[in-house]
C-alpha cells in the first residue's frame, strides 16, 4: 500500500513541500499555462487532482488489492481487457489507479468511454482530462500507433448494467473490435479480472421509461437507490481485488487482421480467460465486505 | 509560363494580404482581386474588379482574362458588417455555385483552390479525438455554418468530377486566431467575461492568420500535381494516377509513385476528378478553458439553453459562435499538411492564440 512514511520529524519539511507544489499548481492553473495531448489528456490535472481525489476511495473504501502487475508492459502499446461490472463504471477508474500507483513505469492507462459519457455534463468535461477517449476504432488505433496503454471494457452497457443476480457472469464482447485493433498493432492483450465491483450498487431493477426520456442505457434501482435519495448514491463498501493476467501475444496472428474467425477465437479466448480469472479471484476473496 | 491568379473575397484583410503576395510571387504575372465591396487599401498591382460572384459577371470575369488558378476564400467572411447573417450564407453558397459554373466553361482554368474549414466535420459527442480529411461526414452536419461548408465543398467536389482535368485543392482551415482574426469565436474570446457550456470544455485548434495566407499561397504556388487526366480521357478513366497523355499546360506529367526531383513539393494524394483535402492548423490544441486563462479573462459556465441570453447580457450583439462548437469542440490531424503539402505553419494553436491577445479595432 502507502510507501512508510519517514519519521514524524521530516512531517514539517514534508507540508512545506506540498504546499509551494500546490500553489504553483493553482498557478499553472489560473494562467492556463499547462500542456494537454491530441486526446485532450491533461497529466497535470490528472496526476495533480484527479488521482488525488479517487485514492482515498481505492485504498481506504474499496480497499483493493492488486496481484499480477507484472503482466503491465512497462513500455509500448498494450490493450488491458476486463470485466464491467457496478451500474457505474468505477472499475474502469481503479483500474486507471491500480497502473498509476502500482506499476513500476506508473504508466497512464488510457481507458474508452462510451459516447454516453462524452454527452453528459461534467464528465464530458472531466473524461479527456483524464485521458479517456471515445471507444472508436480511429482512437484506438491512434493511441495503440502511439505506443500507449489501453483500457476496454468490451462488455460496455451490457456489464454494468446487468442485474446483481448475474453478478460475475460476463456477458457478450462487443464485435471484437478491440481484438482486431490489438492485431493492428500487434499490441498484447492484458486479460484483467475485477472482483469486488459488483457489489457496490447491487442493481435490482431498472425504470426503462424513465430511462428513454432522459437518453440513458438503464435507471438504477437498488437496494438504497433512489429510496434513500442522495444518501442512495453511496456506493457499498465491498473488498476488491483486480488481477492482471499474463498477457496474450497477438503478433504471430499479425497477417490475419482480416480474418473474422481468428477474431473471434481471439475474443473468445480473453473471454474465457477473464471468466476464469474471475471465478479463481472470488473464491479467494471469501466475503464480499471482509477486509 | 505565365500564371493569372483570381481570387475572391479580395476585400478582406486575409484577401489583400494574400492577393499582394501572389503578385510578388515569381511565375505569376496577373492577379485579378474579386469582391462586392471595394477594398480599403490600395492594392497596388493586383487589378480589382467590383462583381458579385452570384451574377453571371463572374463567366466574363473569368472568361475574358484567360484565368489559370482561382483562389476562392470561401469561408473568411466577418461575423458581422456587409456578409452577416443569411445573406452572407447566401453570397458564400450562390457566389460558389456561380463561380464554380463559371470555372466550368473555361478551358483556361488549370486549378481551383478552396479555402474551407474544419467546420465541415461538425461537432458531436461521437467525435473521434482527432477528424482526419477522409473523414468528411456523409450525410451533412443538422445546421448552421458547417451545413453551409459541407454544401459548399460537395459542389466542389461535383466540379472537380466533371473537370477532372483542373486540379482542385480544398485547404480546412481551424479557428483563425491572430491580432486581427475576426470570427465569431474570436469575437466570443474577447468578450469581457467569456461565457461558456456548463459541464463541457472543448477543445480548440487555431490557425494565425498569417499562417491562413501562406498556406493558401504554399497551395496555389505549389507545382501542378502530377497525372491529372486530360479532358478527353476524363469518361470511364478510373485508373489512378494515369499518366496523362499530352501534358497541356508544360508541366512534366509522371505516374504519382514516380520519384520526385528533390525541392519539390508533393502536392497531394493527386487523383483526377477528386480535390485534395488538407486539414490546416497549428500545432496542439487547447481546451476552451484553458484559452480563456492564457487569454486572461473571466470564465461564466451557464446551461447550453441559456447561453444565447446571456451572451446578449455580457456582449455587445454579434453572432455566437455554434453551441455545439462550445460544447464538444474539434481537433483535426494535421499529418497531411505536413508530409503532403509540406507547408508548417509558424505559429502553434498557443502561439496563434497569445497573438490573439489585443483588440482588433486598434
Amino acid at each position: 500500500m502507502a510507501e512508510p512514511t519517514g519519521a514524524a520529524l521530516a512531517l514539517p519539511e514534508k507540508w512545506d513541500r506540498r504546499l509551494a507544489g500546490a500553489l504553483r499548481f493553482v498557478r499553472r492553473r489560473i494562467g492556463g499555462e499547462y500542456e494537454v495531448d491530441e486526446f485532450g489528456f491533461d497529466p497535470d490535472l490528472t496526476d495533480t487532482v484527479l488521482i488525488p481525489l479517487l485514492r482515498p476511495l481505492y485504498e481506504k473504501y474499496f480497499r483493493v488489492d492488486v496481484s499480477g502487475m507484472h503482466h503491465v508492459p512497462d513500455a509500448g502499446a498494450g490493450l488491458v481487457v476486463a470485466n464491467h461490472a457496478g451500474t457505474i463504471p468505477i472499475d474502469s477508474l481503479m483500474t486507471q489507479l491500480a497502473i498509476h500507483d502500482h506499476h513500476p513505469t506508473h504508466r497512464h492507462l488510457r481507458l474508452l468511454a462510451a459516447d454516453l459519457v462524452f454527452k453528459l455534463p461534467v464528465t464530458a468535461h472531466l473524461a479527456r482530462k483524464a485521458g479517456h477517449t471515445l471507444a472508436c476504432n480511429e482512437d484506438v488505433d491512434r493511441l495503440l500507433g502511439a505506443g500507449e496503454l489501453v483500457g476496454v471494457w468490451p462488455e460496455g452497457f451490457k456489464g454494468i448494467g446487468k442485474r446483481f443476480s448475474q453478478r460475475y457472469q460476463l456477458q457478450r464482447f462487443g464485435r471484437g473490435g478491440f481484438v482486431a485493433a490489438a492485431l493492428r498493432h500487434g499490441a498484447p492483450i492484458v486479460p484483467v479480472a475485477i472482483v469486488g465491483s459488483e457489489e457496490i450498487y447491487p442493481l435490482i431493477g431498472d425504470v426503462p421509461p424513465v430511462a428513454k426520456v432522459l437518453g440513458l442505457p438503464y435507471v438504477p434501482v437498488t437496494p438504497t437507490f433512489p429510496w434513500l435519495g442522495p444518501l442512495g448514491a453511496i456506493p457499498l463498501p465491498s473488498k476488491w481485488m483486480i488481477d492482471f493476467g499474463p498477457p496474450i501475444p497477438t503478433e504471430e496472428y499479425a497477417d490475419q487482421v482480416d480474418d473474422p474467425m481468428v477474431v473471434f477465437e481471439l475474443t473468445n479466448q480473453v473471454r474465457e480467460t477473464i471468466q476464469h480469472m474471475l471465478y479463481r479471484l472470488l473464491v479467494k476473496r471469501g466475503g464480499a465486505f471482509g477486509s | 509560363m505565365s500564371r493569372t491568379v483570381l481570387v475572391t473575397g479580395v476585400s478582406r484583410p486575409p484577401g489583400m494580404e494574400l492577393a499582394r503576395r501572389l503578385w510578388a510571387a515569381p511565375g505569376i504575372d496577373r492577379v485579378i482581386g474579386v469582391d462586392l465591396t471595394s477594398p480599403p487599401d490600395d492594392l497596388g498591382d493586383v487589378e480589382f474588379v467590383r462583381a458579385d460572384i452570384r451574377s453571371p459577371v463572374i463567366a466574363k470575369v473569368v472568361e475574358a482574362t484567360d484565368i489559370e488558378t482561382v483562389v476562392h476564400l470561401g469561408t473568411l467572411q466577418p461575423p458581422s458588417g456587409p456578409g452577416r447573417g443569411a445573406s452572407g450564407r447566401e453570397i458564400a453558397l450562390i457566389g460558389t455555385m456561380q463561380l464554380l459554373a463559371a470555372c466550368q466553361r473555361a478551358a483556361s482554368v488549370r486549378r481551383f483552390i478552396l479555402q474551407s474549414s474544419t467546420a465541415v466535420y461538425g461537432s458531436t459527442a461521437h467525435d473521434p479525438a482527432l477528424f482526419t480529411e477522409d473523414m468528411t461526414p456523409a450525410s451533412p452536419p443538422p445546421g448552421g455554418r458547417s451545413r453551409d461548408i459541407f454544401e459548399m465543398e460537395s459542389y466542389v467536389r461535383g466540379f472537380t468530377r466533371r473537370r477532372p482535368d483542373v486540379s482542385t485543392t480544398v485547404l480546412r482551415l481551424a479557428h483563425l486566431a491572430g491580432p486581427t482574426a475576426d470570427t465569431a469565436l474570436t469575437r466570443h474570446l474577447r468578450l469581457p467575461v467569456v461565457p461558456t457550456v456548463f459541464g463541457f470544455d472543448p477543445r480548440l485548434q487555431f490557425l494565425h492568420i498569417d499562417d491562413a495566407v501562406e498556406v493558401l499561397a504554399t497551395a496555389t504556388l505549389a507545382p501542378r500535381p502530377a497525372a491529372r487526366i486530360p479532358p478527353g480521357r476524363a469518361a470511364g478513366a478510373d485508373e489512378i494516377g494515369a499518366p496523362a497523355e499530352a501534358p497541356p499546360d508544360g508541366v512534366a506529367a509522371a505516374p504519382v509513385s514516380a520519384p520526385l526531383p528533390a525541392g519539390t513539393v508533393r502536392a497531394g494524394r493527386a487523383q483526377a476528378g477528386r480535390p485534395i483535402v488538407y486539414n490546416i492548423a497549428g500545432e496542439g490544441a487547447v481546451y476552451l478553458s484553458q484559452a480563456i486563462r492564457r487569454l486572461g479573462r473571466p470564465a461564466l459556465p451557464v446551461p447550453a439553453p441559456l447561453l444565447p441570453y446571456v451572451r446578449a447580457l455580457v456582449g455587445k450583439g454579434g453572432e455566437l459562435p455554434p453551441i455545439s462548437e462550445l460544447t464538444y469542440g474539434r481537433v483535426t490531424d494535421t499529418t497531411r499538411m505536413r508530409t503532403e503539402l509540406g507547408f508548417q505553419p509558424r505559429y502553434s494553436t498557443a502561439a496563434a492564440l497569445a497573438a490573439m491577445d489585443g483588440d482588433p479595432d486598434g
